[in-house]
């Protein structure tokens, strides 16, 4: 017997809706604009750990391939650099790969840009938009640098890689893993700091090691060079991602082509740039912020749902 | 065998980790904002029993364990080996102290019990949740004794010394959950 009903409820399906209104309302009230940008793109994203989705027949496509995007960021930049002002997106978004509790390979995100903001702002922005969602409360903010020293008592910046493996290795089996410094921060990060995070509430880490800045702006802060990138965690859950965005060209195609040099030392297969996203930047993006926030997780925590697959109609699996 | 991947590792899967086979328990996919994506696998190893988390990096894979549970009947023991039989093709396996590991104490000839062959080799043995051994042995009960609590030890044909109630007496046949050792009932001849 195939099982064809929804893994939702229908109480969920109308938190979904309501959500949906008042992110809409949010945004009304603040003037920024609700814009769409197409799902297949043909340039795909350098970053090595996010793999996209590919579709490769049909008509419409002329023999080329086009991949699902990953994130509607770098069209929304070219909106920006064009004068669009301050715009959001409600918008799908596919990675490969990525299913769990909290996972689904294809996801709904919610997407703002804001000119004038920088990363504190927006975060402030953030806060009130989860709080418009789940009720009022309170929230926090801690650098990258202070929440390791809280949870694991080690400077993510100077610690060496014996450190980093060797606190690793105190907290699970890490078998035959190998990796450089990012590699193991990014596994006390899972794996000792999330956990931690579960009972802080609402929580902002920001001021990333550079070489996670992703998009963002670089800055020296303490004798050490950030990224100003901010994660938003909720009880523990990664919801958001933001930058103070990187508005340099030729700074932005350094970075995709490092990406690049990465994927080819890892066996992975290069992504050609985003010309139009690096022509974009060149024309001139404003100083803004940005922030992608994942709404089927929002309304995990609205719901008080354990898996992802409860607040979504149809998941991967059922699809 | 098969390779198989963090992503289809499921519950119950049997795979190869560093020679020894092993079950997967659980399976939890997390993953930094950006960055590297991990699986936080609980296992047990199959050999050993241990059950603890080894993390993976998302992707990687394991070659499957030709590890089979069959339900067989216990034929009996030499000094050792215990011999079981497969009830249908009539095919019989040897198991030593190692695989047998603490299920001896449940095992009455012609029982069924569940035989974990790996690579066709006796791996463990599971006796029944519940079994009935004969007492051989336990101090003389007061009759009528039947209400109150209290308890007192009793030596069952296999070796096992389980509690039983004041009232139970030697030559009697009681009924045993084997995954606590406890006793359930007396069981009429």
């Amino acid at each position: 017997m195939i099982d064809w009903r929804p893994g939702a409820s229908q109480a969920l399906l109308l938190r979904r809706a309501e959500l949906l209104a008042r992110v809409r309302a949010f945004f009304a009230h603040r003037a920024v604009l609700e814009v769409e940008t197409p799902l297949l793109c043909s340039r795909g994203i350098t970053d090595p750990a996010i793999e996209p989705l590919c579709v490769s027949g049909g008509l419409s496509l002329g023999g080329s391939s086009r991949y699902l995007q990953t994130s509607p960021e770098y069209a929304m930049k070219r909106l920006l650099a064009a004068g669009s002002g301050p715009i959001y997106q409600i918008c799908k978004a596919f990675r490969d790969g990525e299913a769990g509790r909290r996972h689904n390979p294809e996801f709904t995100l919610l997407e703002w840009y804001r000119p004038g903001m920088d990363q504190h702002a927006l975060m402030a922005e953030v806060a009130a938009l989860v709080c418009a969602c789940l009720g009022e409360g309170p929230w926090q903010a801690f650098t990258y640098r202070a929440v390791f020293q809280q949870c694991l008592q080690l400077d993510p910046f100077t610690a060496d890689l014996a450190a980093l493996q060797s606190a690793a290795r105190q907290l699970t089996d890490t078998g035959s893993l190998a990796g450089d410094r990012d590699f193991w921060l990014d596994l006390l990060l899972t794996h000792a700091v999330e956990p931690w995070l579960a009972g802080q509430g609402l929580c902002f880490i920001y001021d990333y090691p550079a070489s996670q800045a992703a998009l963002a702006r670089l800055v020296e802060r303490d004798g050490h060079t950030v990224g100003e990138r901010f994660e938003l965690y909720i009880d523990g859950i990664e919801v958001a991602n933001g930058y103070h965005e990187l508005a340099d060209a030729a700074e932005q195609r350094a970075r995709f082509e490092a990406d690049n040099r990465r994927r080819q030392s890892m066996g992975q297969v290069e992504r050609p740039l985003d010309e139009a996203l690096l022509a974009a930047l060149e024309a001139g993006l404003p100083a803004c912020s940005g922030v992608a926030l994942g709404l089927d997780r929002l309304l995990l925590l609205a719901s008080g749902e354990a898996d992802i697959r409860r607040v979504l109609a149809f998941s991967w699996e059922r699809c | 065998m098969a390779n198989f991947s963090t992503n289809e590792f499921r519950p119950g899967l049997k795979v190869m980790l560093d020679g020894d086979p092993c079950s997967i328990l659980e399976n939890e996919f997390v993953k930094p904002g950006k960055g590297q994506a991990f699986n936080r696998v609980r296992m047990r190893n199959l050999k050993t029993g241990r059950v603890w988390e080894r993390t993976f990096k998302s992707g990687e894979s394991l070659e499957g364990a030709d590890v089979m549970d069959r339900t067989m009947e216990y034929l009996y023991n030499d000094s050792e080996f215990w011999y079981f039989m497969e009830p249908d093709t009539f095919e019989q396996h040897q198991a030593d102290a190692k695989a047998l590991g603490d299920a001896y104490l449940w095992l009455k000839e012609q029982d069924t019990c569940e035989v974990t062959l790996f690579n066709g080799t006796p791996l463990s043995v599971a006796p029944a949740n519940f079994v009935e051994l004969e007492i051989v042995e336990t101090d003389p009960g007061l009759k009528g004794d039947t209400a109150q609590g209290g308890s007192k030890p009793a030596k069952l044909s296999t070796g096992a010394v389980v509690k039983v109630p004041l009232f139970v007496t030697t030559g009697e046949v009681i009924r045993v959950d084997t995954r606590t050792g406890e006793y359930q009932n007396r069981v009429s001849k």
